[in-house]
C-alpha cells in the first residue's frame, strides 16, 4: 500500500525546483558559472547557502571547466557534488565530462536545454545536450517543472548507487521549463533526506591490497584517474558500459520508491506511454514537447484516431527493450529531434530510434521531424500535421520525404 | 532621427540600419563606444582595415553590429584568443577586442595573459563594471570584497584582480586604467594603444545602472559616474600611498608605455631571415 505523504505546492519555475531539490538532497558542494537559462538554479542556491538553509559549500568558480573540474574533485572524496550549466557552458565541461564519468564520480548536473553558437542564440534546443550523449552521462529529459524536481532528487541516488556510480545530467527545455512558473508538489525536507540518503561509497581493492571505501582519504590513500594504456583502458570503458546497463534497472528501482513515497510517476521511468498501447500512429519526442503533444493525441483520440506518443525519459541508457515493446502496434512513427546531426541523415533520436527498431519483429514507417532550434516555437497545429502526415504515409504505404523540418522557411 | 541629423560620428561610422547601442540607458559602454570611435577619427584611420573582436557580455555588444566594419562577435571569454588568429593571419588588419571583466578576467583570464606574455600587436579594452551585467548581476573576479552580488548574497569573500598590475607583470607593452569619466584621457589613452606596437590593454572602469546599481542602491548613472570620478586616484600619487590609503581607490593612469617588440614583427623577422 503507498503511504503518501502530504506535500506542498509550491509555484516554481524549472530552474528553482531544480534548485529547491538540491536544496532537499543534502548537497556538500555546488560549484557553478552562470549561463542563460541556467542563472536562476545557481542564484537561488546561492540565496539557501546564504541563508544557512543549507550547509553546502557555495563556490563561483571562474568557467565552467572549472565547476565541473570543482565537482569531480568534490566528488572523490567522498563529497555529494552538483552543478547546473547550458549550452556553451556544457560544451566548455566537454573534456571534463568524459574525466568525471570515467573517474566513476556521482555528480549530477541539471542543464537548462539552450541552443549553441554561432549565431548566438540563448532559447531552447537539444543540441548542447545531444553533443555529449556519448560522455558517459545518465541523461534524463524532463517534461515540466514537476518532473524536474522530481528527477533531481532520484538523480542523487541513481548517481550514487554502487552499481551504477555514474554521473547524471537532468535536462529541462531552456525558458519552456527553466523559466515558466507552475505548481510544483514539493516533499517534506525530511522525507527527501531520508529517501536520498547518505551517499553509499563502494568497498575497492586498494594498491596495498587493502579493502576501502572508494574514495581519496589520507587514512588509504589511494589514485584516482591514473593511466591506464592499452592494457586496462578498454576494460575501464567497458565497465562504465556494464555501469549504464545496470542503470536501467536502478532508474526504475529508484524511480518506483520514489512513487511509493509521492504518488508520482512518469512511465516506466525510461519511457513513458500515452495512448500508444493500441496506436496506428504515434510521435516519439524527449521533454516539455510531450505536453504539447499529448493535447493533441486527446483530440485526435476524440476523433477516432489511433493515435499515440512515446516520449523517451531515460535518453542514457537508452532503454531498447522498452521502446520496442511499446511501438508493437505501431504502423507509422515520428520521430521529434531538437536538435540537429549535421550531415548524419537526421537527428540523434531518429538515428538511435531507427536502429532501435532494427531489431524488432515489425517494422514501422519511420520519420523524423527536426523542429524548435533556437528556441522556435512548435504549435499544436503542426504537431497535428506530423499526425496528418503519418495518416497520409498510411494511406499511400509511401514516404515521400523521410525528414522534414517543423515550421522553417525553406 | 533623419539621417541628415545623424551625429557625424554615427553617420561615418555605424553600419546602416543596426541597432546603434542595445544597452541600458545610462549605461557605460555607449560613452566607451564613442570614445573609441573619436579617436579613430582623430587619427584619420582607416576604418576597413580594422577588425573589432568581442567576447560575450554587454560589453561585447560595442561593436557589435554597430561598427561598420568587420566584426568578429565570438564566444564567452576568447575574444582574444580570436583576435590572435586574426592578427597573425593578417597582420596588417588593426585588430581591437572589447571584453568585459567576466569575458576578460574570469573564463578568459587565461588568453589575457598570455595575449600580453606574446606581445601581440592587439589593443584590448576590457569594460570592467566589476560584475556580470548580461547575466543578471552574478560575482566577478572583480567584484570588490564585501560586496552584495546575485551570487554572494551575503558579500563576497574573495577579492578582486588589479588587472592592469596582472597584464603589466605578463609583458604588455602598454597599460592604462582609465573611467568614463575621464573621456578625454581615455580617447588619447585610445590613441596611443592603437598605434603602439605590442600588446596594448585599456581597463575602464564603467557604470552599469542597472545590475551594479541595484546592489549598492545607486541606478542614477550620472551618481555614479561622479562616484568614479570621486574614488579615482592618479597612479602618480597612489605610488607613495600604503595599501590601507588605497583601499576603495580607482588607481587611474597608465601604468606601463614600453617599447617591446610585438609578436608578428618578430615574427615577420624571423621569416625573413629563415628564408634569407
Ligand atoms: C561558456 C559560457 N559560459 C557562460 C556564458 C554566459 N555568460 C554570458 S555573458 C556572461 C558574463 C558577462 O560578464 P562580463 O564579461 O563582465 O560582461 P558584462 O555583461 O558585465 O559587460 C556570462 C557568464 C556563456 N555565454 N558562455
Ligand atoms: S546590464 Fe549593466 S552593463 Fe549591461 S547594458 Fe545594462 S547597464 Fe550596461
Ligand atoms: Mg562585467
Amino acid at each position: 500500500m503507498k503511504s503518501v505523504i502530504k506535500q506542498e505546492v509550491l509555484a516554481l519555475n524549472g530552474d528553482e525546483a531544480v534548485a529547491y531539490a538540491a536544496k532537499q538532497s543534502d548537497v556538500d558542494i555546488v560549484a557553478a558559472y552562470p549561463i542563460t537559462p541556467q542563472t536562476i538554479i545557481v542564484e537561488k542556491f546561492s540565496e539557501y547557502v546564504a541563508n544557512g538553509e543549507v550547509e553546502t559549500e557555495f563556490v563561483c568558480t571562474e568557467s565552467e571547466h572549472s565547476a565541473m573540474t570543482a565537482c569531480l574533485a568534490a566528488a572523490t572524496t567522498g563529497a555529494r557534488a552538483f552543478t547546473a550549466t547550458a549550452s556553451a557552458g556544457l560544451a566548455l565541461m566537454h573534456e571534463m565530462l568524459f574525466v568525471t564519468s570515467g573517474c566513476r564520480a556521482p555528480v549530477v548536473m541539471a542543464v537548462a536545454n539552450r541552443a549553441l553558437s554561432a549565431p548566438i542564440n540563448i532559447h531552447g534546443d537539444h543540441s548542447d545536450t545531444m553533443a555529449e550523449r556519448d560522455s558517459g552521462w545518465i541523461q534524463i529529459y524532463a517534461e515540466n517543472a514537476q518532473e524536474v524536481y522530481d528527477s533531481v532528487v532520484q538523480a542523487f541516488r541513481i548517481a550514487e548507487n554502487p552499481e551504477v556510480l555514474l554521473p547524471v545530467m537532468v535536462c529541462l527545455d531552456g525558458f519552456t521549463l527553466s523559466h515558466t512558473l507552475e505548481n510544483v508538489n514539493v516533499l517534506p525536507d525530511t522525507v527527501v533526506e531520508k529517501f536520498v540518503g547518505t551517499r553509499q561509497l563502494p568497498q575497492v581493492l586498494t594498491h596495498e591490497g587493502k579493502t576501502a571505501s572508494f574514495k581519496l582519504d589520507p587514512e588509504n590513500p589511494m589514485t584516482v584517474g591514473s593511466i591506464a594504456l592499452q592494457n586496462y583502458y578498454f576494460e575501464f570503458k567497458r565497465q562504465q558500459e556494464e555501469a549504464m546497463r545496470n542503470a536501467l534497472n536502478v532508474i526504475k528501482q529508484v524511480h518506483d520508491e520514489y512513487a511509493q513515497v509521492s504518488d508520482r510517476s512518469y512511465g516506466d521511468a525510461l519511457v513513458e506511454s500515452y495512448c500508444v498501447d493500441d496506436a496506428e500512429i504515434a510521435i516519439i519526442c524527449l521533454g516539455s514537447t510531450a505536453g504539447t503533444v499529448k493535447t493533441v493525441v486527446d483530440k485526435l483520440r476524440a476523433e477516432d484516431v489511433k493515435a499515440g506518443l512515446l516520449r523517451i525519459r531515460t535518453f542514457r541508457p537508452l532503454p531498447v527493450k522498452e521502446i520496442i515493446k511499446a511501438l508493437g502496434t505501431v504502423k507509422a512513427l515520428a520521430v521529434m529531434d531538437r536538435a540537429i546531426s549535421f550531415g548524419g541523415n537526421g537527428g540523434p533520436v531518429y538515428h538511435e530510434v531507427r536502429h532501435v527498431l532494427y531489431s524488432a519483429d515489425k517494422h514501422p514507417y519511420v520519420v523524423n521531424y527536426i523542429y524548435g532550434l533556437g528556441g522556435r516555437d512548435t504549435s499544436p497545429e503542426q504537431i497535428r500535421k506530423i499526425y496528418e502526415d503519418l495518416q497520409r504515409i498510411l494511406q499511400t504505404q509511401h514516404v515521400k520525404t523521410p525528414i522534414q523540418y517543423v515550421g522553417l522557411r525553406e | 532621427m533623419s539621417e541628415t541629423q545623424l551625429h557625424p560620428l554615427i553617420a561615418k561610422y555605424a553600419r546602416k540600419g543596426a541597432q546603434r547601442q542595445p544597452h541600458c540607458a545610462g549605461c557605460g559602454n555607449g560613452i566607451i563606444a564613442q570614445c573609441m570611435l573619436r579617436a579613430i577619427e582623430e587619427l584619420d584611420l582607416d576604418f576597413g582595415k580594422m577588425v573589432f573582436v568581442s567576447g560575450i557580455g554587454c560589453s561585447s555588444w560595442i561593436p557589435s553590429p554597430f561598427f561598420n566594419t568587420d566584426v568578429l562577435h565570438t564566444i564567452h571569454g576568447r575574444p582574444l584568443a580570436f583576435a590572435t588568429g586574426v592578427k597573425l593571419s593578417n597582420p596588417d588588419l588593426r585588430v581591437v577586442v572589447f571584453t568585459g571583466d567576466g569575458d576578460g578576467a574570469a573564463i578568459g583570464g587565461n588568453h589575457l595573459i598570455h595575449a600580453a606574455r606574446k606581445n601581440i600587436e592587439i589593443l584590448a579594452i576590457l569594460i570592467n563594471n566589476r560584475i556580470y551585467g548580461m547575466t543578471g548581476g552574478q560575482v566577478a573576479p572583480t567584484t570588490p570584497h564585501g560586496m552584495k552580488t546575485r551570487t554572494t548574497p551575503y558579500g563576497n569573500l574573495e577579492y578582486p584582480f588589479d588587472l592592469c598590475k596582472l597584464v603589466e607583470a605578463a609583458g604588455a607593452s602598454y597599460v592604462v586604467r582609465w573611467t568614463t569619466f575621464h573621456v578625454k584621457q581615455l580617447v588619447s589613452s585610445m590613441k596611443r594603444g592603437l598605434l603602439k606596437e605590442g600588446f596594448s590593454f585599456i581597463e575602464v572602469m564603467s557604470q552599469c545602472p542597472v545590475q551594479y546599481g541595484r546592489f549598492i542602491g545607486i541606478r542614477d548613472p550620472a551618481k555614479m559616474l561622479l562616484m568614479l570620478r570621486d574614488s579615482s586616484l592618479p597612479i602618480s600619487k597612489a605610488k607613495s600611498m600604503s595599501e590601507e590609503e588605497l583601499e576603495g581607490r580607482i588607481v587611474v593612469g597608465e601604468f606601463v608605455d614600453r617599447e617591446r617588440v610585438g609578436l608578428t614583427k618578430a615574427y615577420k623577422k624571423l621569416l625573413n631571415e629563415v628564408q634569407a
